[in-house]
């Protein structure tokens, strides 16, 4: 299993490749919504890559409040 | 034609509307949606939809399938237009808003259960938000395809309402009680690969092909005999004619409730970032 440092790289990795974003500009403890620039219709693109990229399912009721990418890692981790 | 009159462009193979559009294509009519930012269904869909039921026995004996895709890339379709719901009813005295709501209901019913029960095999080719309404229509085809950015999800508890467009009998029809209970009870959304799982969707493909695979699909289809092909769809795919009556009641008495005003002006009013999460 991956750890959750390796799990968080990922998640930024994916992030910035696609939103398109520079990697140096996303940082564990940003808000990705206004990190990303993203709304409720693109997070729940994001959501999708995320389970794609990790094989996980992960509820959405499970991701509310949830506004960082280490708070992110976390809940993908807990499913890995 | 209302529609005709108002600047948009119909012959009997090909229509261009406000909010979708039609074209027969390789012998299968592509019905493409079109409203941004996501498809909402509201009035004007509903008179565009209408339009296209009516025409659809005009066009059936020369095709063998009709593929339903969405032409945004934001996604197939994200349900019921809740602005307009919640503008429109929000001034009005209950008994009329419910009236008004029961009537929206029974004209849509009618366009999906003409494309439900439809001799053609239908397919909907979904990518992106399936939400709700959307999810509705995607359930009233044949065939779902895919892409992986599928999403899907009946949100509408959070409004204090059931879905409303045929989407609990035609769920249940398809797929499991645990699969309807978890999507009905918690409104959470699920992507295409588990929609494969549980049997919801037939094929999954890479971002972007739903419409290509659709169009393969209906080639194959293509070289059935049209006749039993309508067969065997009426026999493996009854329509629940008596839940779909059913689910407008409860949709009906749900929406007279002070829930479903709290519920929509919550949503219209939402500036958060997450409005579409359940």
């Amino acid at each position: 299993m991956p750890t959750t440092d390796k799990t968080l790289d990922e998640i930024l990795d994916l992030a910035a490749t696609h939103f398109k974003v520079p990697r140096e500009k996303l940082s564990p403890d940003d808000d990705f919504f206004k990190t990303l620039g993203i709304d409720s219709l693109q997070t729940l693109d994001l959501l999708t890559k995320l389970e794609n990229h990790f094989h996980v399912e992960l509820p959405d009721y499970e991701l509310q409040g949830v506004s960082d990418f280490r708070t992110l890692a976390g809940k993908i981790q807990a499913r890995l | 034609m209302g529609l005709i009159a108002k600047g948009v462009s119909s012959t009997v193979e090909t229509f261009k509307g406000q909010t979708l559009s039609w074209e027969v294509v390789s012998g299968a009519i592509e019905l493409a949606l079109h409203r941004t930012p996501c498809n909402e269904l509201g009035s004007l869909s509903l008179s565009e939809f209408e339009h296209f039921a009516s025409a659809l026995d005009g066009l059936q004996p020369n095709v063998h399938a009709l593929i339903i895709h969405s032409e945004l890339k934001s996604g197939f379709c994200a349900g019921a237009d809740l602005r307009e719901l919640y503008e429109r009813s929000r001034p009005m005295e209950k008994a009329r808003a419910v009236r008004e709501v029961r009537d929206f209901l029974e004209r849509i019913h009618r366009c999906l259960n003409r494309i439900d029960s439809s001799p053609l095999t239908t397919i909907a080719a979904v990518h992106g938000v399936t939400f709700g309404g959307g999810l509705e229509l995607a359930l009233a085809c044949d065939l779902i395809i895919a892409d992986k950015t599928a999403r899907f999800a009946f949100p509408e508890l959070r409004l204090g309402l059931i879905p409303g467009f045929g989407g609990i009998p035609r769920l249940k029809r398809d797929v499991g009680n645990a699969v309807v209970r978890d999507l009905l009870l918690t409104g959470r959304s699920f992507n295409a690969t588990k929609a494969q799982q549980i049997g919801l969707v037939s094929q999954v493909v890479g971002e972007g092909e739903s419409i290509r695979v659709a169009r393969a699909t209906a080639a194959q289809i293509a070289k059935f005999d049209r006749q039993t092909s309508a067969a065997a769809k009426q026999f493996i795919k009854p329509i629940p004619h008596d839940e779909l009556r059913r689910e407008i009641d409860i949709f009906c008495d749900l929406f007279s409730k002070p829930a479903v005003q709290a519920g929509l002006k919550k949503f219209v009013e939402n500036r958060d970032a997450q409005p579409y999460l359940p």
